[in-house]
């Protein structure tokens, strides 16, 4: 019983299988995943249990996953979260709804804007507050840069992962320049606590949308640069090829989103399934990829750039004028009437979701937040990891793009 | 595997030539963007010391705290933030919602220090490489995160109510109470600027949470007349709230009235008046039955005592009966505030003129203590020729007589002369009692008038005239009407007061006609019976008293109000009512601070 199936599991899989299984039995709900105790005789000399992270470099964020290998093959992944927990879903509770405002950006890292948007909009939903057209365009903005900038920065670490190190450098720059733009707009550069229930803090500054296209030409120079550098470039291409490969038929059962369910060829993308804000004004395809192995999900990502950057000249060509926010009452004794909300936007990592849960009074009685980290990090790294080269376990984690802070909350 | 695979990724090269985004320190420096949100800086002047900030913040990383050079005054707690950045979060929530603007944040990138204590410092108090009137984060008028605008209150058309001498005010409705209420922060800085000091933020807190029952308790806490002050108060509270300083104050009169006027019906029960006394032994007289003297008596009455009030009058009330009109101050919501005042079982002898009827040593001999509030009742004459002209009024008087039900003929054309509320109360009183051209005559300008704008505006609306820097110089008869001579001024240096003194200007006298004038420019204390118990007055006339216990000379003789102060408002002699009452119990229980020296 003990080594009967390990034995099973030591085949190198690089290259997807045609004949992939279907649905496997471990996604039973009374049979999970994580519940699936598996012994390795350790003693024997045979497998090596190592701890990947949480301060490996190749690691994104503080998380780590425990491996036994068998020789250089990972046989059993864990992930181990819980190094950045901060609870800030409970924090919440203990604190005025305007008070929660500058907590939540601090959830994600790369990508804080999301949380400011999911959080004022699930407010504003259940309190009633009508934003202002300007509000809800520069919101849309917002999103886009922050997607564009947090994408910029996700293809430098890829590349990074499997040692193409300039790319990596290039990515951070670049990220910084549109950092440079939130900084003009917001007056933060990675937190920028911008978008607050109601719309936004401040109008555009003058000149913004000539310095935003200053750094989209940038952006489109370096997405050119990249495209030679890292997809045409054997070692990439034979290393990322085939590597991680996430069957379609997984998508669902994981609740897998973004990008990552994209490259599988299932069309998810919550700005066009469920459009919010100004998306279904706004003339953008989904992109889909076929192959769902890391390398086409990083391709898909300098696609979303790309995207992103049409997205945004588009936003600030038919930017109407107005206001930018909607008087709130006093937000010191501001009691939101009670009531219940999920509100979901596509972040660069996928599906975000804020469900948000007022009692009538004073204080948030629950906020929930729903990342795409949580399902791609754990439960599925968890699968893929199995069966691959220790080296490449560096390259598969940003291409499921995890971010550690999400998880965690 | 292609050729080009293997060849295309040594084209990164080319990026060897790109200028790197770097920023040399410090042979370079970078200039923050003009919003960035870096460390805080305060305008110490503008500054109340709220702490509004304090109360957003989400890391607690602020406290209010003294400053050696700053005082606490009226509309200033004398505090100011302390920003402690091992916490702050550079949200700038503080900056958003300060009331005064007095926050902002610099624009300063870098800031380094070896002594990790000066990481928690007073922004605009401790010295700091950047200055305040560098760029960096302000807060706009968008994003100012309070409401400046005041909830108005429902009144009476101009034209309707210059006919008629109901009430003007319609009081809030539920909605415009809450929306009213929700707009206060809390600060608290009104409490200190109120001269009884009245928890204002914890009733205006419970108008907001519909606990209107609270709400009545606090405000009987410390004014028995707050349905009255929710009326007519001066409002000292509003003058210096942190709203007033970029908006409108809240009005925490008409809030004040709101509770008041709904809990009306039921506030014996709900005050639970005269039930469960304390008894204590000892008998407090209390001379004039205006808002000090009741105000003493409730609270005496309170402690236990047994208070006997002594009233010239068949009716209480004082100047909030005699001097306020009718349409500023129904009878009917004076009356049943007094009623509740006398439920508490206080004895009134009306009709009864201290220094006439009985002396005030007879008094003495009666009482373990004595109040005396007889107010600033006498009108003062203009020293000019043709005073006693017929035709010529007191404003006081004229006041008087309207509030007994009286509504004499003053004719097409009045002038009433001066500019304190008293003339407001005259000028549109005059108005309902159907004169077709009203004049205020003020000598100087209507920046100086000591009159509340709000009243000045609302003559205005009702249409009486203004002639500021206008003095007359002397009156007589001419037929039916009055002929009066009057003289231009203009401003000098200012007085004592600090209010500019009027000049005549020679040359500029002119003549006009009226059918009445109603003389409105002060009023003295009648302070006569002080001799008869060898109480001491100033030489205003006005009681002479310890300004901290409100005893006069004599051991057991107390005076505040008017008569103590000088003609003022309401709320200061509450206040006086109050604080005599606080200090006549200490004396009668023997544990005041004259204890040593009394019988």
């Amino acid at each position: 019983m003990k080594s009967k199936k390990s034995s099973e599991t030591t085949k190198i899989k690089n290259k997807p299988e045609k004949n992939w299984p279907k649905i496997p039995t471990d996604l039973d709900p009374w049979r999970p995943v994580w519940a699936q105790q598996k012994t390795f005789d350790l003693a024997s000399g045979k497998y090596l249990k190592i701890w990947h992270g949480p301060q490996h470099p190749g690691v994104t964020g503080n998380m780590s996953v425990e491996l036994t290998l068998e020789g250089d093959v990972i046989v059993e992944a864990k992930t181990h979260v819980g190094y950045l927990h901060r609870g800030f879903e409970k924090l919440m509770e203990r604190r005025k709804y305007i008070q929660c405002f500058p907590i939540v950006c601090r959830i994600c890292v790369p990508e804080p804007d999301f949380n400011e948007y999911l959080f004022a909009t699930g407010v504003e939903e259940l309190a009633g507050v009508q934003v202002p057209e300007r509000g809800i365009w520069i919101r849309t903005l917002v999103l886009e840069m922050m997607r564009a900038a947090s994408l910029t920065m996700g293809l430098g670490g890829q590349a990074g992962a499997f040692g193409l190190v300039p790319i990596g450098q290039w990515g951070v720059a670049h990220r910084d320049y549109i950092l440079d733009l939130f900084e003009e707009l917001t007056g933060g550069r990675v937190y920028h606590m911008y978008i607050i229930p109601g719309g936004v803090r401040q109008d555009l500054p003058e000149g913004f949308a000539e310095h935003v296209e200053v750094v989209m030409n940038k952006l489109e120079k370096l997405i050119a640069d990249i495209e030679r550098v890292m997809f045409n470039n054997a070692v990439f291409k034979a290393r990322a090829k085939g590597l991680g490969y996430i069957p379609p038929e997984w998508i669902e059962p994981y609740g897998i989103t973004g990008t990552t369910a994209r490259a599988a060829g299932v069309p998810i993308d919550v700005r066009k399934d469920n459009p919010y804000l100004i998306y279904d004004q706004l003339d953008f395809d989904i992109i889909l990829g076929s192959e769902s192995d890391v390398y086409e999900r990083t391709r898909l990502r300098k696609e979303e750039i790309l995207n992103s950057i049409r997205l945004i000249r588009q936003i600030l060509k038919r930017m109407p004028s107005g206001p930018v926010r909607a008087k709130l009452p006093n937000v010191l004794h501001w009691k939101i009437p009670a009531g219940e909300t999920y509100v979901r936007a596509e972040s660069g990592r996928g599906e975000m979701g804020y469900y948000v849960v007022s009692d009538g009074s004073e204080f948030p009685r629950r906020v929930h937040v729903r990342g795409a980290s949580y399902t791609h990090a754990m439960a599925v790294l968890e699968r893929l990891a199995v069966g691959i080269s220790i080296a490449d376990l560096a390259g598969l984690m940003p291409s499921l793009q995890t971010c550690p802070p999400e998880i965690e909350r | 595997m292609s050729l080009k695979d293997i060849l295309s990724p040594f084209s990164a090269w080319k990026r060897t030539l790109e200028k790197p985004y770097t920023v040399k320190k410090p042979i370079e420096e970078r200039e923050g963007a003009d919003r960035y949100r870096g460390f805080h800086v305060n305008d110490i002047e503008k500054c109340i010391g709220c702490g509004t900030c304090e109360e957003i913040c989400q890391n607690e990383a602020i406290d209010m705290v003294p400053v050696n050079f700053i005082h606490a005054g009226k509309g200033d707690s004398g505090l100011r933030p302390q920003i402690d950045y091992g916490r702050c979060c550079w949200c700038a929530l503080c900056v958003d919602v300060c009331p005064t603007g007095s926050l902002g944040m610099s624009n300063d990138y870098i800031w380094v220090t070896s002594d990790p204590q000066e990481w928690v410092f007073k922004p605009g108090v401790d010295d700091k490489i950047w200055k305040d009137d560098d760029k960096g984060y302000r807060r706009s008028d968008e994003a100012w995160l309070l409401d400046p605008k005041l909830t108005p209150m429902p009144v009476m058309e101009p034209d309707v109510r210059k006919n008629t001498f109901d009430e003007m005010a319609y009081g809030y409705e539920v909605v415009m109470a809450v929306e009213e209420a929700s707009r206060c922060l809390e600060c608290g800085i009104c409490i200190d600027a109120c001269p009884t000091h009245m928890d204002i933020p914890e009733y205006i807190k419970a108008i907001r949470e519909n606990r209107l029952e609270d709400g009545l308790k606090i405000l009987y806490d410390t004014n028995p007349f707050s349905e009255s002050c929710g009326r007519v108060c001066t409002a000292h509270c509003q003058d210096v709230c942190a709203l007033g300083h970029n908006g409108d104050p809240i009005a925490i009169r008409w809030l004040k009235r709101y509770i008041t006027d709904q809990t009306a019906e039921k506030r014996n029960e709900i005050l639970r008046i005269g039930k469960s006394l304390p008894q204590k032994e000892g008998t407090v007289g209390i001379i004039g039955g205006g808002p000090a003297g009741l105000t003493a008596a409730f609270y005496l009455r309170n402690y236990g005592y047994h208070v006997v009030v002594y009233e010239q009058h068949d009716k209480l009330g004082g100047m909030l009966r005699y001097g306020i009109p009718q349409y500023r101050l129904p009878k009917e919501v004076l009356d049943r505030e007094i009623q509740t005042i006398l439920d508490t079982g206080v004895e009134v002898k009306y009709n009864t003129t201290v220094g006439k009827d009985i002396s005030l040593k007879e008094l003495k001999e009666q009482y373990d203590a004595l109040f005396i509030s007889v107010g600033a009742q006498i009108g003062t004459q203009m020293p000019i020729e043709g005073i006693d002209t017929p035709g010529v009024l007191v404003g006081l008087e004229f006041l008087d007589k309207i509030a007994e039900g009286q509504r004499p003929d003053l004719g097409e054309r009045v002038i009433v002369v001066g500019g304190g509320n008293t003339a407001m109360d005259v000028c549109r009183s005059s108005m309902r009692l159907g004169a077709k051209e009203v004049f205020v005559y003020y000598r100087r300008t209507e920046a100086e008038m000591p009159a509340n704008d709000e009243e000045i505006e609302e003559a205005k609306e009702e249409g009486v005239k203004f002639e500021f820097l206008t003095t007359p110089t002397k009156i007589s008869k001419q037929g039916d009407r009055l002929k009066i001579e009057c003289i231009r001024m203009q401003l000098g240096e200012p007085d004592a007061t600090g209010r500019r003194r009027p000049i005549p200007i020679e040359g500029s006298e002119f003549t006009v006609e009226a059918d009445t004038v109603i003389m409105a420019i002060g009023q003295k204390v009648d302070s006569s019976m002080a001799e008869q118990a060898e109480v001491k007055a100033t030489r205003w006339g006005t009681f002479a008293v310890d300004p901290d216990t409100l005893q006069t000379n004599v051991k057991g003789i107390f005076a505040g109000g008017d008569c103590e102060l000088g003609p003022d408002d309401a709320i200061h002699a509450i206040a006086d009512g109050k604080k005599a009452a606080y200090f006549i119990d200490k004396y009668i229980s023997k544990k005041g601070k004259h204890h040593a020296e009394t019988k």
